[in-house]
């Protein structure tokens, strides 16, 4: 027996288990029940009780990805920078909860803001009165961030870390005050770690599931919630392939943001997981 | 990076600070209230150990706790024979074939997990699979296996070829050769690919959730069913449990990739 037939569970397994479902999603999105083609389920898209759901996940995903960016880029540069004692253990604790599951994380968060909870116990305690936290815009945008920042530091980190010091001295050198030294080279020389940064936020906040469930007790739907609804709780007879079209959506969004990244960064240097 | 004035040192060190707060004060809140004696969310009335007593004679979740130690356990055997085998296959054929196949590991790792979820939840109820314990445990291997043959693919790379060639020269057969030559050189890989297989598999919520239901449910599909329900403490104490769990399991990783870089 040849070597190379040892991979052959791995190839039957992985297009039984992993290509095969996709061509389901695929199958499904374009027919209808009795199995005729069909591009109808694309227009449920359009509808405006799924429509308001969409953009209202288009529009937190991209907050998310804004404030990722904003809190992200300057804790990267803090960790990547010179004469940092105890960057090394930082990074760990930055990235470990990237490891995490991502429904405990969700639940310490629900119970942090809770409206008996511990953030408006402490804003008593302090006389500033209980905040309305649990159910709103801001809870939701909270607990993305909270999730996907960790996506955002590590490329940058990553990208900055590798940086050329002397480039840095060359431009201080040749008389760049530290703010230009940022903007005009530290943060040109960064650009495939952001773009790589934005691209590992914004997907996983637009299919995000469950996060917004949980932080807003069930009032706001985010998308990969929409998928969860359509497939799970209606009862609408075409709701498999409704769902799969918005599934195939999602992953095409997915590949499309994955081949612009592989564009703007073709060696992978801003270390994505892509 | 540019040099920091002694302004700039402190400002890193608040917003470090306030980043660490952000970041573990919830984790560190949930734990806290695991061992606090009253249901309150924000008044501590003492320490016990009552919530975790509590977990331990709830049926409901030790049977949750048996579900997601089989799976992960049962899942993380056969990904890492399978991931194993496919490494080693791939690494004896020619390049343009074997890039095909490991392209195909990179699709679960870029699919979002509700679409993979979503995927094999169709494939499953259209040929009239009922949602249970081995369709969990399936959906779990595949996602499993990249991890494991990321893991030991380097392994081969790095061992010396000809090893195998002599082994054969000198009498083994390739069964032999595999398994006395090949397997004990790459195993620091098997092994590390194995323990990241099965705290992937402990860590899943999303996958498991849409390729299992409640009459099989495992430990986050009862943390998410519970939310519905109100807050409870044990929920609090599970928790707590499951994320030191995987810290050790990291942790362990961590040392073990860091031991093999040396």
């Amino acid at each position: 027996m040849k070597r190379s037939w040892y991979a052959s569970p791995y190839a039957l397994w992985m297009l039984l288990f992993a290509v095969v479902p996709l061509l389901f999603v695929c199958w499904y999105a374009f027919t209808t029940p009795d199995g005729t083609f069909t591009l109808s389920n694309f227009q449920e898209f359009v509808k405006p009780r799924y429509m308001g759901v969409i953009l209202r996940s288009l529009k937190l995903a991209l907050y998310c990805t804004v404030l990722c960016l904003v809190i992200g880029y300057p804790t990267a540069y803090f960790l990547a920078g010179r004469g940092f004692n105890h960057a090394q253990s930082l990074v760990v604790l930055i990235l470990l909860p990237m490891w995490m599951n991502l429904l405990l994380r969700t639940y310490a968060m629900m119970t942090l803001l809770d409206d008996n909870g511990v953030l408006n116990a402490a804003l008593e305690a302090l006389g500033l009165g209980k905040i309305h936290v649990i159910g709103t815009e801001g809870a939701v945008l909270m607990g993305l961030v909270y999730n996907y920042l960790p996506f955002m530091v590590l490329p940058i980190y990553t990208v900055l870390k590798k940086m050329d010091y002397s480039v840095i001295e060359a431009a201080e050198d040749l008389g760049c005050n530290p703010l230009r030294v940022i903007t005009r080279v530290v943060i040109p020389m960064s650009v495939p770690g952001i773009v790589s940064g934005i691209t590992m936020v914004f997907m996983p906040a637009v299919t995000s599931f469950a996060i917004s469930t949980l932080l807003s007790n069930g009032k706001i739907r985010l998308a990969g919630d929409l998928i969860d609804y359509i497939f799970n709780q209606s009862s609408n007879p075409t709701r498999w392939n409704i769902g799969s079209s918005f599934s195939l959506i999602m992953l095409v969004l997915i590949l499309i943001s994955i081949g612009f990244l592989r564009k703007v960064d073709p060696d992978n240097e801003g270390g994505g997981m892509w | 990076m540019v040099r920091n004035t002694r302004a700039v040192k402190t400002f890193r060190t608040v917003w470090m600070a306030l980043l660490m707060l952000f970041l573990y004060a919830p984790i560190l809140i949930m734990i806290a209230l695991s061992f606090n004696a009253s249901v309150s969310r924000s008044q501590w009335t003492g320490f016990t150990l009552d919530w975790y007593v509590k977990l331990f004679h709830d049926p409901a979740i030790l049977g949750a706790l048996k579900t997601t130690l089989e799976v992960a356990v049962v899942a993380t055997a056969i990904s890492t024979a399978i991931g194993t085998l496919g490494a080693i296959g791939m690494h004896a054929m020619n390049t343009g074939m074997a890039n095909v196949l490991v392209n195909v590991s990179y699709l679960p790792m870029t699919t979002p997990d509700i679409v993979t979820g979503v995927s094999l939840m169709l494939m499953y109820l259209f040929c009239h699979v009922p949602l249970g314990k081995w369709t969990m445990i399936f959906a779990h291997i595949a996602f499993d296996i990249p991890y494991v043959l990321f893991s030991v693919m380097p392994k081969l790379r790095q061992m010396n070829p000809n090893l195998y060639e002599a082994a054969l020269d000198l009498g083994c057969t390739p069964i032999k050769a595999l398994w006395k030559v090949i397997i004990p050189e790459i195993t620091p890989g098997i092994f590390t690919g194995s323990l990241l297989a099965f705290t992937m598999s402990l860590d899943d919520f999303v996958i498991s959730y849409f390729t299992s239901s409640d009459m099989y449910p495992n430990l986050s599909r009862i943390v998410y069913s519970s939310t519905k329900l109100g807050v409870k403490p044990t929920m609090y104490a599970l928790s707590t449990l499951m994320f030191a769990t995987i810290l050790i399991l990291l942790v362990l990783i961590n040392r073990r990739t860091k031991l093999e870089n040396m």
